[in-house]
């Protein structure tokens, strides 16, 4: 079985640089203060591992980890 | 006796690991070949110029300071001759010290998010298409001067619901506190001060017909306690926003557009897949980032192995840390699609720029219409390329020849 992928936003470290949500918009949803947050569960959907592993490397504050399951 | 209204000039530099100067001509010139030298000496390196001054010259160093509140003060986020009296409710929130910072941040967040800011987009096309028609049949054009410059200073006047038609008084405001003020102290106050009467009166009109704006906005914001802010508090964030929102989007734009004039590959390939505009933004700003913030040194402590002493400013370069090689593959190219950039342009930790999503927004809109239009330009040879001094860094003369017949 492969592995799925889930994303994940650590509070304490974002700082609403707004890269995840513009990178990968279906996996990261921004609050009313535009901090991001991951959407749902956070849960990988097939097809979207590439844009997950993008908006990590792309975070100046390093607040995204991508937990492969 | 020199004329006391006429600050003295700052020495040439002769050794930049020792006795570095932002305010040298060879650093306004180009930087670049400057915070490799630096770099290559350590980590942190130290002037005696402007009262005693470090500067971090690693993304890492940049990131440990950035991230240290403790040890470094926003109290003075601008390296000067002199140390201006730190003023309560000067330019909150950036400059805000924790626990006092975040509530100031908070409620300047929810303006500027990106989906707000989508709201603004229609706009700023017809802005940038307006100005663009009004030189596009000369054949050349300073885009500095009527093209970079209108773009942010139009969307930041809409938002705080002031007259367009001030914006040389803003210009002018800004030259005086960021560049003649770093070695002049009564320009700045002198600017602070007609800043603070110009938002009095447009808060006295609101007082009996509210409006639609940032100005409203923050005139009915309440704090941690329910309580109206104080006048200071709103005069320093309204000062803030007018200041940061015009130089510093200015000079991004202009560095891409002089970026994109000398290099027509990257401008072709723009024009080819206008998809990646949002990519190469990013790495534009990461190459050409305008601002420089600093520090306060208020505690001891060591910065990547560097003891650095308390009373000291720190010169908190993003654009030397996002030239760092050992951070960015080939740091001193514009590779205009690099897909893994973490640069810091917009500033690492609590003090992230509150208008960072507007300046993309700006930055993107402002090269699509653009490329649209003047799919060919190049730098004219009979004119010459400024750039300003200090604090932000971009072009203040952008001599343009318009078209394929150049």
């Amino acid at each position: 079985m492969t592995e799925r992928l889930r994303v994940h936003v650590d509070p304490d470290k974002c700082q609403g640089h707004a890269r995840c949500k513009a990178l990968a918009p279906e996996l990261f949803e921004l609050d009313e203060y535009g901090n991001a947050h991951e959407a749902g569960d956070g849960v990988v959907p097939e097809g979207l591992e590439d844009k997950a592993w993008l908006a990590k490397s792309n975070c100046p504050e390093i607040a995204i980890d991508v937990i492969e399951e | 006796m020199s004329d006391v209204s006429q600050p003295a000039a700052h020495p040439p530099v002769t050794d930049w690991v020792n006795d570095f100067d932002h305010t040298d001509p060879q650093w306004t010139d180009d930087p670049f070949p400057i915070w490799e030298e630096l770099r290559a000496a350590s980590p942190v390196v130290h002037t005696e110029r402007f009262l005693g001054c470090y500067m971090p010259t690693t993304y890492e160093a940049v990131r440990e300071i950035a991230n240290d509140t403790e040890h470094f003060s926003s109290r003075r986020i601008i390296v000067r001759d002199v140390r201006p009296e730190v003023a309560r409710n000067a330019a909150p929130p950036i400059t805000s010290d924790p626990p006092v910072h975040k509530p100031a941040k908070q409620l300047l967040l929810p303006p500027f998010t990106p989906d707000a800011m989508k709201k603004l987009e229609p706009r700023m096309r017809a802005i940038c298409n307006e100005l663009i028609d009004g030189f596009i049949a000369d054949g050349k054009v300073d885009a500095a001067a009527r093209y970079s410059k209108y773009i942010p200073v139009q969307a930041i006047a809409h938002m705080l619901g002031i007259p367009e038609s001030d914006s040389d008084l803003f210009i002018n405001w800004i030259h005086m506190i960021l560049e003649l003020g770093i070695k002049d102290e009564s320009k700045l106050l002198e600017a602070v001060q007609e800043m603070s009467a110009y938002f009095r009166t447009h808060i006295e009109e609101r007082r009996s017909r509210p409006t639609d704006d940032l100005i409203s906005y923050l005139m009915n914001a309440k704090d941690k306690e329910g309580q109206p802010l104080e006048e200071s508090h709103v005069l320093g964030s309204l000062r803030l926003l007018l200041i940061a929102g015009i130089d510093t989007t200015w000079s991004a734009i202009g560095s891409s557009l002089w970026h994109l004039a000398r290099t027509p590959a990257d401008r072709e390939r723009l024009i080819a897949e206008p998809g990646l505009i949002p990519i190469a933004v990013e790495e534009l700003l990461r190459a050409y980032s305008p601002v420089t913030m600093a520090r306060e040194v208020v505690k001891e402590t060591t910065i990547s192995g560097c003891p650095v002493k308390a009373g000291n400013m720190v010169l908190l370069s993003f654009p030397a840390a996002n030239r760092d090689p050992k951070m960015f593959p080939d740091a001193d190219k514009v590779v205009i699609d690099r897909r893994e950039n973490r640069h810091a342009a917009f500033g690492l930790g609590i003090h992230r720029c509150v208008g960072s999503n507007l300046a993309r927004m700006e930055m993107q809109v402002a090269l699509e219409e653009w490329l649209k239009r003047i799919p060919d330009f190049a730098l004219d040879p009979a004119g010459t390329v400024t750039w300003s001094q200090g604090t932000v860094r971009g072009p203040r003369q952008l001599p343009f020849l318009l078209g394929k017949a150049m």
